[in-house]
């Protein structure tokens, strides 16, 4: 089968590789890139794990089609921190027990951070609005909201 | 008997018990990891030339196979090899085998018949998981559908279809022949006949998926030791290699386990069964192999929670003490057994719950159904008992007219009172939790019920072990004439004294031999392994369904035998005929009992039935 050629941004460096038709971006970034911060849990769109940005908005990377990101920017966790420097929102889920198993944290930090950016001092309803689409079976979701909240204060839209 | 001494006990003193922690967040040390997504699942180790592997799975909830044709799918594109159950050397396994309990019961990959929904029937391994997904879609089973059973009590039934002849009743057999586990501790029906009230209800809970965001799976590989490494996120790492190897007969050597990291578990990741699924792949092929389930089957065939039925009966006083309480408990085991019997033990040491009653009695049936088998999730086989008894307790409170706290901390129990299960109850604590809840509240609790400590008022009389009925043998549980029982009062077979632990735990059988050097050395005056005698029939009669509402307590007539009090007098010990009841040898009833045969003037307990 073809191949079709793909090339996108991510995490600020370009990437080109050949996708098969009708490949999932997650796919794609997992086998084909190798960036294995967004988790798998449902394939079907409703855990969030797999949650990255897309020219800054969050999108399910299970549901989007690998090919529709040709020349966009995609940022993942792995792109999180700047070098040794931790985001603030990495920082502020570390200090408030924010993860236990840690498989929806990527995603839960993807959904935060396009919140962030976009609405630098958010009230908590806002908060869980920005994390309606992703799933937490450890920590009861409340430490999340806390530690989200708690990074807008240290100035999370970095 | 020499005590067990338990680690939590031999360094209480030392323990720092500021719990200044409670509340407050700690920093893992795995929380690095997590917030830059590098934390190692078993999905993000990446193999060259990685194979897929899906099942196919049964449509139905019982059905014989008639045949199973895999030479279209073998012909679909991408497709390295097609895997059914006579390509696993050894397909039949139970979980607990690995500590010797209960009986092989559940191959890896059905043969001869499916026996729940979603039961893998065969395995593709393609280069791509769509690939695998389609051929799986081109394998053709011809099924010949049976009846089947979704309920436990229904599971029971003589007419119920035998889901596996491994276990014919429908039930695990503990101890090789007993088809319920059994708990008496004192006279129940004495206590009913002495109570002002007696409280019965019903309580169901359903089976519960564990529901991780990451789904269970494996991949495995070929060593160039001639090992195979399988990096899974089981949560139970070498009980997954022993069953492999086994399930594989290969030696355990040869297995390289690799996990740890789990993306939630919540006891639905100890099964065992993807691990082995993806060895297999990986010797037939010689290649990686991925096995991992999607949500769908998860949820589907991932083991839940079992679910639970428990009826409890109390007898109470105008005061809230209770007196007397019984169990009748079907736990909903599923298509095979895996660590379903295992919970049942802890419900069953877990009754009457943290309370001090003086009479006790349960029997808890591991019932076999056409559904998802069961599995672990925290605190299983505690919590649906725990549940039923504080609702119980609820009830229990509106019948005396009691505020629902003070009655737990007046039935409480407290340091050095006898449980059940016959040992002495340490380190309690429900009466300082129930008052810090009272207080959280801001419920009110009368000056009594906060003046009340777990720390004092135990032990002394609440220590004894009552007078409990036994059969012919001296095993607890009223057996007579070797097909017959009941919770009825003893009819003249004998009693154990009141007395101490030892007494009460006389003629358990071991099942495994080695078993027996343990117990010489704690001196447990346990028989030897029964041998397994001819396939019994099955039960006659269904259990009845105990009324829902609170009996009258004038329906209850006083049975023949004295009641027993608190704290009987001392009895003679053993001679049947030196029993107080008049009757002398063996019980012979009119008819058989068997489960569910309800004896008039005595309570609707589903008596048991022993097997011969």
């Amino acid at each position: 089968m073809p191949k079709t050629p793909l090339t996108f941004t991510l995490n600020d460096g370009e990437v080109a590789v050949f996708v098969d038709p009708g490949a999932s971006l997650i796919d794609v970034l997992r086998r084909g890139v190798g960036d294995l911060t967004p988790k798998q849990g449902c394939a079907q769109g409703t855990c969030g794990a797999c949650t990255v940005l897309i020219d800054g908005k969050p999108h399910l990377s299970c549901l989007t089609l690998a090919e529709t990101v040709e020349g966009r920017r995609i940022d993942t966790t792995a792109g999180l921190a700047g070098g040794p420097n931790l985001h603030p929102l990495q920082k502020a889920f570390m200090e408030g027990f924010s993860a236990q198993c840690g498989f929806c944290t990527s995603g839960m930090l993807m959904a935060s951070k396009a919140l962030l950016d976009r609405t630098p001092n958010p009230t908590r309803d806002e908060v869980i609005e920005a994390i309606s689409g992703n799933l937490c079976r450890c920590t009861g979701y409340e430490p999340i909201v806390d530690a989200i909240l708690s990074a807008a204060q240290q100035g999370g839209a970095r | 008997m020499t005590s067990i001494e338990f680690r939590k006990d031999l360094f209480a003193d030392e323990r720092d018990d500021t719990l200044k922690e409670i509340g407050k967040p700690t920093i893992r040390q795995d929380i690095l990891g997590h917030v830059t997504g590098r934390t190692p699942f078993y999905d993000d180790h990446q193999f060259d030339g990685l194979l897929h592997m899906r099942a196919v799975r049964s449509p139905h909830h019982h059905a014989e196979i008639r045949r199973i044709d895999i030479s279209a799918a073998e012909k679909m594109p991408g497709v390295r090899r097609v895997v059914t159950a006579k390509d696993v050397p050894n397909n039949l396994n139970t979980l607990l085998s690995l500590i010797n309990f209960g009986r092989d019961d559940e191959p890896l990959c059905a043969h001869d018949k499916v026996r729940y929904k979603g039961e893998t029937v065969a395995w593709v391994i393609a280069d791509t998981e769509r690939q695998a997904r389609d051929a799986c879609a081109a394998v053709r089973v011809d099924y010949s559908v049976l009846p089947h059973v979704l309920d436990v009590e229904e599971a029971l039934k003589p007419d119920a279809p035998v889901i596996n002849h491994i276990y014919p009743n429908n039930t695990f057999d503990y101890h090789d022949r007993y088809d319920h586990q059994k708990l008496r501790f004192g006279d129940v029906n004495a206590g009913f006949a002495r109570a002002d009230h007696i409280v019965e209800a019903e309580y169901q809970m359903s089976p519960i998926e564990q529901a991780p965001i990451e789904t269970c799976g494996a991949i495995a590989a070929p060593e160039t030791n001639d090992r195979f490494v399988c990096y899974t996120n089981t949560q139970a790492l070498f009980f997954s290699l022993g069953t492999t190897a086994k399930l594989l007969n290969i030696a355990s050597s040869r297995l390289h386990f690799i996990g740890g990291t789990a993306g939630g578990g919540f006891g639905g990741k100890v099964d065992s069964i993807v691990e082995p699924t993806a060895v297999l792949g990986a010797i037939l092929t010689g290649r990686p192999v991925r096995f991992a389930w999607d949500r769908a089957e998860e949820m589907q065939v991932g083991a839940p929670r079992g679910g639970e039925r428990w009826r409890i009966k109390d007898g109470v006083m105008r005061d809230g003490r209770i007196v007397a309480r019984e169990f009748s408990g079907f736990f909903d085991s599923g298509a095979y057994m895996r660590l379903s019997p295992y919970a049942i033990i802890k419900a069953t040491g877990h009754i009457p719950g943290p309370y001090t009653i003086p009479n006790v009695a349960s029997n808890v049936y591991c019932c076999v159904t056409n559904r998802t088998p069961a599995t672990a999730m925290r605190g299983f086989g505690i919590t649906a008992v725990d549940f039923a008894i504080e609702c119980h307790m609820d009830r229990v409170a509106e019948v005396v007219g009691m505020d629902p706290i003070e009655l737990r901390i007046l039935n409480a129990y407290r340091d050095g009172d006898m449980k059940a299960h016959r040992r002495a109850a340490k380190n309690t604590a429900l009466i300082e939790c129930c008052q810090v809840v009272a207080d959280k509240a801001n419920w009110p609790l009368s000056a009594e019920a906060r003046a009340q400590s777990s720390l004092r008022g135990g032990g002394g009389e609440r220590a004894a072990i009552p007078e409990t009925a036994t059969d012919t043998e001296g095993r607890i549980g009223e057996r007579r004439a070797g097909r017959v029982a009941s919770t009825a009062p003893a009819g003249g077979t004998g009693k154990i004294p009141a007395g101490t632990a030892s007494k009460g735990v006389s003629g358990v059988p071991v099942q495994n031999p080695d078993m027996q050097i343990d117990a010489d050395r704690i001196g447990h005056r346990m028989g030897a392994a029964p041998t397994p005698g001819p396939t019994p029939a099955r039960a006659p009669a269904p259990p009845p369904r105990a009324p829902a509402a609170p009996t009258p307590p004038a329906s209850y007539q006083p049975p023949p035998a004295p009641p027993a009090s608190y704290q009987p007098p001392p009895q003679p010990v053993a001679p049947p005929a030196a029993a107080p009841p008049a009757q002398t040898g063996p019980y012979t009833p009119a008819e058989p009992f068997s489960r569910g045969t309800k004896r008039p003037g005595t309570s609707p307990f589903t008596s048991g039935f022993r097997r011969r």
